[in-house]
């Protein structure tokens, strides 16, 4: 269906080849899923299937690619709607149209199919992707996963043949990316549609993948085959490589078949590091597990680290938020929401997509100002205490990192931060050059990485050395290497005593961090509790690890390794 | 968030469009003669009557298959502003702001181009008062006797002659300002209500195929202004993270690079997806068609460009008129030919029926009915403004506003919201 010969695609004359002689051929009817560290062409590939690349994005392409025995030198994207359908990124930015039914005929329209027809399929569309409901709703009012589902049905009303997908479930909760996987996999069964996706997050989806290709080497094989050799993969097959399982398992369920003698080989083990919740309520920073080797990215921290030598005594808490009410129109974003976050602990709020975990963020540093109950960051208010004051005591990096970065090199950001927080010049530089080893100075913000560009806003938000370090959703486009670097950075920020709160959806990042999990639904605290218990209690939060090895309290491969 | 406001009951949707209007033959629709039942209070024969009169003309709830023709709004709204244009008297302009004002109140959605009604009405005001200002500053050759006061006057050259900053103000002169304000507010209140009511994707849906593709990139280019915005204000909060003031005129330049990046990137995304969905694909047409559709298309502009030059210049009004049909004529027939470019089909595209007739129908009863006015009664339409008199309100041009208030009777009355 799908077919590479020998193709490379290089965006400058100079530049290193971004896809470097890629054979591959994907049969009709699978599901092919596409891993790799960022920045190895991921999306240059999806992107060359849908003919996007070049004709759109420029660069050179040498070698062939064809789909369905079209070829996308000859044909242009256009000429490709009708058999390949293609959903970027970001959603948002794929609409053309305002309502949902809209959108969903506007590729049909393009393609000039009869009105007849057209209603028939958008008809169905609707009832497979369960978008009934929202059929006559204006798309800026849509929550990401029901956005999510609109720009794959508007591309699924043409019946294409083929369906590209860029990192489809990054945005979501774990139940609307279960959603949205679920329809991919009706679509391989029921319509036999061909499905190259590319995901960060395998721990959702390699389960459904019939093959996987792992780049750059552009190798393709059965799943568990690859997995067993790829440098990055879900939990599930790190803790099945570690425990030596042949062949590997994809699936919980599988892993849990097989995990009897490692959960008979652990009974009367207890996770060490401890369950940072264990040892670090109220009390100030869970340091002392940290010290097991098992953190590359700590001797960079070397410098900085201060090794809180006894446990603080139990002191106020750093935010403390009381009865936290917060409206916006006639809609309340937030009801009743009290929270304490100690020096030195770790926070992570979870909940679904729009349950107001990012107005609470808000909230927290001032943006948003509280329509009841008090807010008190340090004994500030924060939506009244100046900007500049304000900075030294909490930090926020937002869902967009970029919203914070303003000036056209690192260096001009740096220094810019350097005056804000009033810090010693080369503060900032520093803080980057430890988070961030090796980004020359005249490096324009928007030309890194989605995961540099965190690291830097992490730096700009770190100079004022706020006490408190507020996250949104930080590991959104992270592979798992960059993932696991800032894992690294933030115990070292908690061990040094800062107080973290991050709001995500990564139900492993927040095993890996978090001393507290918070999960927020509908506007309320539904549950707030050490990690480990919470996360075991509700099966959409909890990591893999605990899945498999339930009832026992482990909760990320790194604690199941430290114990044999 | 609530539901839509127009979500699609696919269900009883009787009258949509033209079959309100043909007797007894439509189905009673079930919300309007549930609600009916309750009414039926004197004789049983006439609460038959009723309930089912009132079934069959009674609005019909808002869904996508009975959706009001996004024209028909223009129309009204336009047929409107023509009568704002024909008036001076402030009582009339106030009725027909009132007017529009109770239609977008009964009939508006909550969609975010309904949202746009209050800010026509701010822009409004902003322009009423930007005119008497501009009177008040710059005088106006409006003779008064009632001097209110007098403000320094700025000595100008002599080469300036005719033009004063400063000076005397009479009540004549603001009077007359605030006349001529308010025709301006009405008129664009009037396209503000067109706006809040249509949405401006359907509008596109009418145009011809060939200038379908040029329409959808005017309307992905609108939606950048409100994206901008929300940009703007994301970005100016996003400053507070940075320890620096959120307000004041460097917050707005410092993010005005980041912004416009921001829309650069967001243009490119959509182009690259419209592209990737098939926008601009073309049917092979034969050169010869080709050709003509050209030679038609310039032809009849310049018919067109000609024509208009002889019926507007002095001399040449014999040629004008025929020469502007034929342009007309041939423009509208290359359209049509080039329209065989294009492969595109239509999904579901509003129908022009019963209620939308009515609709438009209204504006431009109101349009016409205002122009004959000014035959029948020019005085009480401008009122005057020396000497200074208190306008009246005329009874049979008041009246004639009136009938715009139609659409917020037969108009699909859109879903409650929750």
């Amino acid at each position: 269906m799908i077919r590479f010969e020998n193709v490379s695609v290089r965006y400058e004359e100079d530049a290193e080849p971004t896809l470097r002689n890629v054979n591959l051929t994907v049969p009709e009817g699978e599901l092919v899923l596409l891993v790799g560290p960022s920045g190895v062409g991921k999306s240059t590939l999806l992107g060359a299937v849908s003919g996007l690349v070049p004709h759109f994005t420029g660069g050179t392409l040498t070698g062939r690619v064809t789909v369905d025995g079209r070829d996308t030198r000859t044909h242009p994207p256009r000429e490709l709607a009708d058999l390949v359908g293609t959903v970027g990124q970001d959603p948002s930015a794929h609409f053309v149209t305002d309502t949902v039914e809209d959108e969903l005929a506007y590729g049909m329209e393009s393609l000039g199919l009869a009105p007849g027809v057209m209603r028939r399929r958008v008809e169905e569309t609707l009832d497979l992707l369960g978008l009934a409901e929202l059929r006559d709703r204006p798309i800026a009012t849509l929550s990401g996963g029901q956005r999510q589902r609109v720009a794959i049905g508007s591309v699924l009303t043409p019946h294409p043949k083929v369906l590209v997908l860029d990192e489809p479930t990054s945005a979501l909760d774990p139940s609307a990316a279960e959603d949205v996987l679920a329809v991919l996999q009706r679509l391989v069964h029921d319509l036999g549609t061909t499905v190259l996706l590319a995901e960060h997050r395998l721990e959702r989806v390699v389960q459904y993948a019939d093959q996987v290709l792992l780049l750059p080497d552009a190798v393709m094989g059965p799943p568990a085959e690859i997995m067993s050799v790829s440098p990055v993969h879900p939990p599930v097959v790190a803790l099945g490589r570690l425990a030596g399982w042949d062949p590997l398992p994809l699936t919980v369920r599988d892993a849990r078949r097989r995990a009897g003698e490692l959960k008979a080989h652990l009974e009367g083990r207890f996770p060490n590091p401890a369950p940072p919740a264990f040892e670090a309520r109220g009390s100030g920073g869970g340091a002392p597990g940290f010290g097991k080797g098992r953190d590359r990215g700590l001797s960079l921290f070397l410098r900085r680290r201060t090794r809180p030598t006894a446990p603080t005594t139990p002191t106020t808490p750093l935010a403390n938020v009381t009865a936290l009410g917060v409206r916006r129109g006639r809609v309340e974003a937030l009801r009743r929401v009290d929270l304490q976050v100690a020096p030195g602990e770790t926070v992570a709020l979870m909940g679904r997509n729009g349950a107001g975990k990012s107005t609470l963020l808000s909230t927290l540093v001032g943006m948003i100002e509280p329509t009841a109950g008090t807010v008190r960051i340090a004994g500030l208010a924060p939506h009244s205490t100046a900007p500049r004051e304000l900075i030294r005591q909490v930090g926020l990096v937002p869902q967009e990192p970029r919203d914070l970065l303003y000036a056209d090199t690192v260096a001009a950001e740096c220094a810019a931060a350097d005056a804000d927080a009033g810090a010693t010049p080369g503060t900032c530089r520093a803080l980057v050059e430890e988070l961030l080893p090796g980004v020359a100075d005249d490096t324009h913000p928007r030309d890194l990485s989605e995961g540099q560009r965190l690291a830097l806003a992490l730096a700009v938000v770190l100079t004022g050395r706020p006490p408190l370090l507020l996250l949104d959703e930080p590991t959104r486009g992270l592979d798992y290497a960059a993932k696991s670097r800032l894992v690294a950075h933030l115990r070292t920020l908690a061990a040094d005593g800062h107080a973290i709160v991050l709001a995500t959806h990564d139900v492993e990042l927040a095993a890996e961090l978090a001393h507290r999990v918070v999960i927020i639904a509908d506007g309320e605290v539904v549950a707030d509790g050490p990690t480990a218990e919470v996360v075991v209690s509700s099966p959409a939060f909890s990591p893999q690890v605990a899945k498999i090895l339930a009832p026992q309290p482990w909760l990320t491969v790194e604690q199941v390794e430290a114990a044999l | 968030m609530s539901s839509a406001s127009a979500s699609a009951s696919t269900g009883g949707t009787a009258t949509a469009g033209g079959t309100a209007s043909a007797g007894g033959t439509t189905p009673t629709p079930d919300v309007a003669s549930a609600s009916a039942g309750g009414t039926v209070t004197s004789s049983r024969r006439r609460g038959m009557f009723a309930s089912s009169a009132r079934g069959l003309f009674a609005a019909p709830e808002a869904s996508r298959a009975n959706a009001l023709h996004a024209g028909a709004w223009w129309l009204w709204a336009l047929g409107l502003a023509v009568a704002a244009s024909r008036t001076t008297n402030p009582l009339l302009l106030g009725l027909l702001v009132g007017v529009a004002g109770y239609v977008v109140a009964a009939r508006r959605t909550d969609a975010p181009w309904a949202r746009s009604y209050g800010a026509f009405v701010k822009l409004g005001l902003f322009v009423v008062a930007l005119r008497v200002v501009f009177s008040l500053l710059l005088g106006s050759p409006i003779p008064g006797e009632h001097e209110l006061f007098t403000l320094p006057e700025v000595p100008l050259p002599d080469w300036a002659q005719g033009v004063r900053i400063g000076g005397r103000v009479t009540a004549e002169q603001l009077v007359f300002a605030l006349y001529d304000g308010a025709k301006l507010a009405t008129l664009l209140i009037c396209v503000g209500a067109a706006n809040a009511l249509a949405n401006p994707a359907r509008l596109l849906k009418s145009l011809p195929g060939a200038l379908y593709e040029v329409g959808v990139a005017v309307v992905v280019a609108m939606t950048f202004a409100p994206n901008m915005v929300a940009d703007v204000v994301r970005l100016r909060t996003a400053r507070r993270l940075r320890g620096r003031p959120t307000g004041g005129v460097r917050a707005v330049l410092q993010i005005g690079l980041p912004v416009l990046e921001g829309a650069l990137e967001r243009s490119i995304a959509v182009a690259a997806s419209m592209d990737a969905r098939g926008y601009g694909r073309t049917a092979r047409v034969p050169a010869s068609v080709r050709r003509t559709t050209n030679v038609l298309t310039l032809g009849g502009l310049l018919g067109v460009a000609a024509g208009s030059y002889g019926l507007l210049a002095a001399e040449g009004a014999g040629y004008g008129l025929p020469l502007l049909g034929a342009g007309l004529l041939a423009a509208m027939a290359g359209l049509r030919l080039g329209g065989r470019r294009t492969v595109r089909t239509r999904y579901r595209p509003d129908h022009w029926g019963a209620r939308a007739c009515l609709v438009a129908g209204s504006g431009v009863a109101v349009a016409v009915l205002m122009i004959w006015a000014n035959a029948y009664a020019p005085e009480a339409l401008h009122p005057g403004v020396v000497p200074l008199e208190a306008p009246e309100l005329p009874l049979w041009p008041a009246l004639s506003v009136l009938v715009g208030l139609v659409p917020a009777f037969v108009a699909p009355k859109p879903k409650e919201m929750v």
